[in-house]
C-alpha cells in the first residue's frame, strides 16, 4: 500500500524529525519486527487474502470434482482431506485474521488513540500465524495426507487420521493463542487509549462489535484448545476422554466443540456488522438508526451465542427437553438480528443515497445475509433439520451467512477505507464490476444447494446419486465465476492500490462518512493522534 | 399435493435449463421413489406422518420468511430508488425512535413463539419411540450397516448391508455413461419392515459415528460407537425408500446407502420365514474340516465383499492402505499373525477388526489371500484355527 510500502512516507506531514528515530526501520526489518498498528494490519490483511486464496483453489477443486457424477479428479480421500482443509483455512486462516486485520488498522484510527495497546505483543500474534498456516497448508504432503475428519474435527474420526492431524492441532493451537493477544490487545486499547471525550456510547460501531467479539474469543478460545488437547492426549498418550472403550464420550467432544463453534461463528460475523453499520449511514448520509439499540442486539447476540451451540446436534440423539430448549434460544437469536436489519433500512430511509462500490457490497450484504438468517432460522427448527442437518442445505446456509455476510463486508470495508490507508482511489468502474460479478456468481453457486439439501444430498460426499447432477453442476459453474471473480480483485483493483495507481485519495474521500479516521490526511501517516486530539461533542470530529 | 409436484416441477425445469444443457444432457435419469427426484426443489415426498409434518412445517416456515423478506426489501429497494442522491433526495435527519425499536423487537418475538409452537408438538412426537411393534438395531461400521432385528416379528434376523460393489467400481470410473436410477443407493441385503408398523431403530456403531438417515421417513439419528441412540418411523405405503449415511464417517461416507424395503404383512411374515430357512442352513459348524479349493472360493466371495475396497482386486492397497501382496504377515509361517490382525485390527483402527465375520468366512479369507496373487504359501487356515485364538 503505497504509504505503506513507501517507508519514507512516514515522514511527510507534520511531524518534526523528533520521531525519526523511532519510525520504521527500512526493508525486511520494517515488517518482521513491526510494531505500527498500521504495518501490522497491512501483514494481516495481506496474510488472510493468501489464506483465501489458497482456501478458494481447494474450493475449487471440490467443485471440479463435483460438477459430475463418479468420481474423475480426486480419490475420496482426498476429497475429504480438501473439505477439511478448505473449512480449516477459510475460518481460521482467512476470515478471522481479516477482521484482525481490519481492526488493527481502524480502531486506532477511529478511537483516536496513537497505536494498539501492546505494539510487540501485536507483532508476535501475527508472526505466529505464519507457522501455523505453515503446518496447516503443508499437511497435504505429510504422510497419510491433510486431516480429512471435517473442520469439526469430531472424535473418534480424528483418532484415526495420521501425523497431519497432530500438526492441525499444534496449529490451531498457535491460532487460538494469536487471537488471544489479539483480542486482550484490542480490549485494552478499545477500554484506556480512547481520546478524551470519546465515551463507550459515541464509540463508532465497528469498535463497539470488536470490543465485543474481542471477548467472544477469549472466552472460546481455551475451550476449543481445550477440546483439540484432549484429542492430542488420547491420540497418544493413552487418555481416553472421546474412546468409549475406554469410558469416553464422543459425543462430548461435540458439546465442547461447539460451545466454541458457536460463539465462533459471532466471531466471524459481529465485525462485518460493525463494517456495514459505517458504510450504510456514510452513503446514505444520515446517521445510524438506533444506535443505542445496534449496541444493544450485539451485545444480546454475543449472550445468546453461548446458549445454543447443540443446535449443531440435533441428530446427536437428545432428550426432547434438550432439543426444545436449544431450539427455543437458536430461534431467539433472529430477534436481535432481525432488530439490526431493520435499523439498517431504517438508516437507508429517506436519506440521500449514492451507491458506490462500498455501498453496493454492503446493501448486497444485508439482501444476501438476510437470507442466510431465513435459512437459519429454518435450521433452527429441530423437525425441519431432521431433513437438512449435515445435508448442503447447511452449506448453503452458511456459505451465505460467511462469503455474503463476513467475505462481503471485509469488501465492503476495503473498498471504504483503502483510499485511507494506500492514498490513492480504487478505480470505481472495476469495483462495481467485481461487485455485480461477486453477487451473482455467488448465488448461482450456493442457491442451488439449498435445493439439492431439501432433497437430501449430504454433505462431504465425494460422489452423489445422478438425481443431485444438474444442480451440483451448476454450482460447479458458478464457484468458478466467483473465484476468477476474486482474481480478478487482486490483479487489477488490490494490487493498483497498493501500487499507488490511480486518482489520489483526499482526506475525505466519501461525503457523507463521519468519524476520526476521516480527520488524517490519505493515505494516513505513520504515526497518527501522537497526542490525544479534542473532540466535539459527537465525538466524531478534531478541534483544531 | 399432486398439482404442487407439477407446479415445483415446471419451476425446476426453467430455472435451472442453463445446468440441464450444461449437464444433463449426457444421462437419461428418472425419478427415483423413495428417493432423491430429478432437480427436486423440495423435501423428498414423504412416506410418515412425521415427514409428512416436516413439509409442512417447511412450508409454513417458508410462507412466513417469504413475506417478511417481500415486506423488508419492499421497504429497502423502494427507499434504493426513491431516496437516492441522483434523484435529489434530500436527507432527513431522524436517527432514533425508542417506539419503533420496542415495536421491531416485539413484533418478532411473538412471531417467533408463533413458529414454535407447531414445531414442539413435532419435537414431542418425534421423540415418542415407546410401544414400537419391531425393534431393530443398526450397527454403522466403516462402512456398510448391520442390522440386528431384536425384538418383534423377525427377532434373531441379522444381516450387513453394502453398497452393490458394481456401482462402487462405477463411481470410481467416473460414472461414465450410467444411467442407472439408484446410482450409489443400491444395497446387497435391504433393510426389510412390515408396513403401519411402528418400527423402532436402535443406531450405534463400532468405530466411528454414523448417522441412519431416510429423508422420506423424516429420521436422521447418528450412531454413536459405545452408545445407544433411537428413533422410529410408521412407514404409511409399502415400496423401497433410500437414505444415505449422513454423518462424515472416513473415505468411504459416501458409499454406505440405506435401503429400507417396506412389505405388506404378509410379504413381511414370508420373507421372515425364508430368512430363517436361509440362516439355518447358512449355519457353519466351526469344526467342519473345509478343503483347500472350498476355502479359496469362498475366501474370494469373502474378500470381494469386504476387503477390496481398501486392498484393492490386485491386493496392491493404495496410498495408507497396506499392500497383501507380497506382505511379510501373509506370507509368515505362523499363520496365527494374520488372524490376530483381522480379529483384532491394526494400526489404530485403520484396519479395522473383522470379528464381526464368522470364523470360516475368515479363515476362508486367510487362506485366500495366502494362496492368491504372488502369494503362494500353499497354507490353509481352517475355521478351528480361528475360533481357538478368537478365544
Amino acid at each position: 500500500m503505497s504509504a505503506v510500502l513507501d517507508p519514507h512516507g512516514h515522514i511527510a506531514g507534520d511531524h518534526d524529525h523528533d520521531h525519526d528515530h523511532h519510525g520504521a526501520p527500512e526493508g525486511w526489518r520494517r515488517w518482521v519486527f513491526a510494531t505500527n498498528h498500521k504495518d501490522i494490519g497491512t501483514l494481516y490483511l495481506l496474510f488472510a487474502f493468501t489464506m483465501f486464496l489458497i482456501g478458494g483453489v481447494l474450493a475449487l477443486l471440490i467443485r471440479a470434482e463435483l460438477f459430475k457424477p463418479g468420481l474423475q479428479i480426486v480419490n475420496p480421500e482426498l476429497f475429504n482431506q480438501l473439505t477439511t482443509m478448505h473449512g480449516l483455512i477459510m475460518v481460521f486462516g482467512a476470515i478471522m485474521p481479516a477482521f484482525v486485520g481490519f481492526a488493527n488498522w481502524m480502531i486506532p484510527l477511529q478511537i483516536g488513540a496513537s497505536d494498539m495497546a501492546f505494539a510487540r505483543m501485536n507483532n508476535f500474534s501475527f508472526w505466529l500465524m505464519i507457522p501455523a498456516a505453515i503446518l496447516l497448508s503443508t499437511s497435504f504432503f505429510a504422510p497419510g495426507g491433510a486431516p480429512s475428519g471435517g473442520w469439526t474435527l469430531y472424535a473418534p474420526l480424528t483418532l484415526q487420521m495420521g501425523p497431519s492431524m497432530d500438526s492441525a492441532i499444534f496449529a490451531l493451537h498457535l491460532l487460538g493463542a494469536s487471537s488471544i493477544m489479539g483480542s486482550i490487545n484490542i480490549i485494552v486499547t478499545i477500554l484506556n487509549m480512547r481520546a478524551p471525550g470519546m465515551t463507550l456510547m459515541k464509540m463508532p460501531m465497528f469498535v463497539w462489535t470488536w470490543l465485543i467479539t474481542a471477548y467472544l474469543l477469549i472466552a472460546v478460545m481455551p475451550v476449543l484448545a481445550g477440546a483439540i488437547t484432549m484429542t492430542l492426549t488420547d491420540r497418544h498418550f493413552g487418555t481416553t476422554f472421546f474412546n468409549p472403550a475406554g469410558g469416553g464420550d464422543p459425543v462430548m467432544f461435540q458439546h465442547i466443540f461447539w460451545f466454541f463453534g458457536h460463539p465462533e461463528v459471532y466471531i466471524m460475523i459481529l465485525p462485518a456488522f460493525g463494517i456495514i453499520s459505517q458504510i450504510i449511514p456514510a452513503f446514505a448520509r444520515k446517521k445510524l438508526f438506533g444506535y443505542a439499540s445496534m449496541v444493544y442486539a450485539t451485545s444480546s447476540i454475543a449472550i445468546l451465542s453461548f446458549i445454543v451451540w447443540a443446535h449443531h446436534m440435533y441428530a446427536t440423539g437428545m432428550p426432547v427437553t434438550g432439543q426444545l430448549f436449544f431450539m427455543y434460544a437458536t430461534m431467539l437469536i433472529s430477534v436481535p438480528t432481525g432488530v439490526k436489519v431493520f435499523n439498517w433500512v431504517a438508516t437507508m430511509w429517506k436519506g440521500s443515497m449514492t451507491f458506490e462500490t462500498p455501498m453496493l457490497f454492503a446493501v448486497g450484504f444485508i439482501f444476501v445475509f438476510t437470507m442466510g438468517g431465513f435459512t437459519g432460522l429454518i435450521c433452527s427448527m429441530a423437525p425441519i433439520d431432521m431433513q437438512i442437518q449435515d445435508t448442503y442445505y447447511v452449506v448453503a446456509h452458511f456459505h451465505y451467512v460467511l462469503v455474503a455476510g463476513s467475505l462481503f463486508s471485509m469488501f465492503a470495508g476495503f473498498y471504504y477505507w483503502s483510499p485511507k490507508w494506500t492514498g490513492v482511489m480504487y478505480n470505481e468502474t472495476r469495483g462495481k464490476i467485481h461487485f455485480w460479478w461477486t453477487i451473482i456468481a455467488f448465488n448461482v453457486t450456493f442457491f442451488p444447494m439449498h435445493f439439492l439439501g431439501l432433497a437430501g444430498m449430504p454433505r462431504r460426499y465425494a460422489d452423489y446419486p445422478m438425481q443431485f447432477a444438474d444442480f451440483n453442476a451448476l454450482a460447479s459453474v458458478g464457484a468458478f465465476a466467483f473465484g476468477l471473480a476474486q482474481v480478478f480483485f487482486l490483479l487489477f483493483i488490490v494490487l493498483p492500490v497498493m501500487r499507488g495507481q490511480g486518482a489520489k485519495a483526499v482526506q475525505r474521500p466519501w461525503e457523507g462518512a463521519e468519524g476520526l479516521e476521516w480527520e488524517v490526511p490519505s493515505p494516513a501517516p505513520f504515526h497518527t493522534f501522537e497526542n490525544p486530539p479534542k473532540l466535539d461533542a459527537t465525538a466524531t470530529k478534531v478541534l483544531a | 399435493m399432486n398439482k404442487m409436484n407439477d407446479i415445483r416441477k415446471k419451476l425446476a425445469s426453467g430455472l435451472v435449463f442453463f445446468g440441464a444443457w450444461m449437464a444433463s444432457a449426457a444421462w437419461a435419469v428418472n425419478d427415483l421413489p423413495g428417493g432423491p427426484a430429478v432437480r427436486e426443489l423440495n423435501i423428498q415426498i414423504p412416506a410418515t406422518k412425521i415427514a409428512e409434518e416436516q413439509v409442512w412445517l417447511h412450508w409454513f416456515m417458508m410462507i412466513i420468511c417469504t413475506v417478511i423478506f417481500v415486506a423488508v426489501f419492499g421497504v429497502m429497494f423502494y427507499s434504493i430508488f426513491k431516496h437516492r442522491k441522483s434523484v435529489g433526495h434530500k436527507a432527513s435527519n431522524f436517527h432514533e425512535s425508542l417506539k419503533v425499536e420496542i415495536a421491531w423487537t416485539v413484533i418478532p418475538f411473538i412471531i417467533v413463539i408463533f413458529m414454535a409452537l407447531p414445531a414442539t408438538k413435532a419435537v414431542v412426537a418425534e421423540k415418542d419411540t415407546s410401544n414400537a411393534d419391531l425393534t431393530i438395531k443398526a450397527t454403522g461400521q466403516q462402512w456398510k450397516w448391520g442390522y440386528d432385528y431384536l425384538k418383534g416379528e423377525g427377532e434373531g434376523i441379522s444381516f450387513v448391508s453394502t453398497l452393490d460393489n458394481d456401482q462402487r467400481v462405477m463411481s470410481n470410473n467416473g460414472a461414465v455413461g450410467v444411467d442407472v436410477d439408484d446410482y450409489l443407493l443400491k444395497v446387497d441385503y435391504p433393510l426389510v419392515v412390515p408396513v403401519g408398523k411402528k418400527v423402532r431403530i436402535i443406531t450405534t456403531s463400532t468405530d466411528v459415528i454414523h448417522a441412519f438417515a431416510v429423508p422420506s421417513f423424516g429420521i436422521k439419528q447418528d450412531a454413536i460407537p459405545g452408545f445407544v441412540r433411537d428413533t422410529w418411523f410408521r412407514a404409511e405405503r409399502v415400496g423401497d425408500f433410500h437414505g444415505q449415511c449422513q454423518e462424515l464417517c472416513g473415505k468411504e461416507h459416501a458409499y454406505m446407502p440405506i435401503h429400507v424395503k417396506v412389505l405388506s404383512q404378509e410379504d413381511y411374515t414370508a420373507w421372515v420365514m425364508d430368512q430363517n430357512h436361509k440362516m439355518a442352513a447358512l449355519k457353519d459348524d466351526p469344526n467342519k474340516v473345509w478343503t483347500k479349493a472350498e476355502l479359496l472360493d469362498r475366501g474370494s466371495k469373502v474378500y470381494a465383499s469386504n476387503c477390496q475396497v481398501c486392498h484393492q482386486p490386485n491386493g496392491k492397497g493404495g496410498g495408507p492402505v497396506k499392500p497383501l501382496d507380497g506382505a511379510a504377515v501373509v506370507l509368515n509361517a505362523d499363520k496365527s499373525k494374520q488372524i490376530m490382525v483381522l480379529l483384532n485390527g491394526q494400526n489404530n483402527g485403520a484396519m479395522p477388526s473383522w470379528k464381526a465375520l464368522s470364523d470360516t468366512d475368515l479363515a476362508a479369507v486367510i487362506s485366500f489371500t495366502k494362496n492368491n496373487w504372488s502369494n503362494k504359501t500353499d497354507q490353509i487356515v481352517q475355521p478351528a484355527e480361528v475360533l481357538a485364538i478368537r478365544k
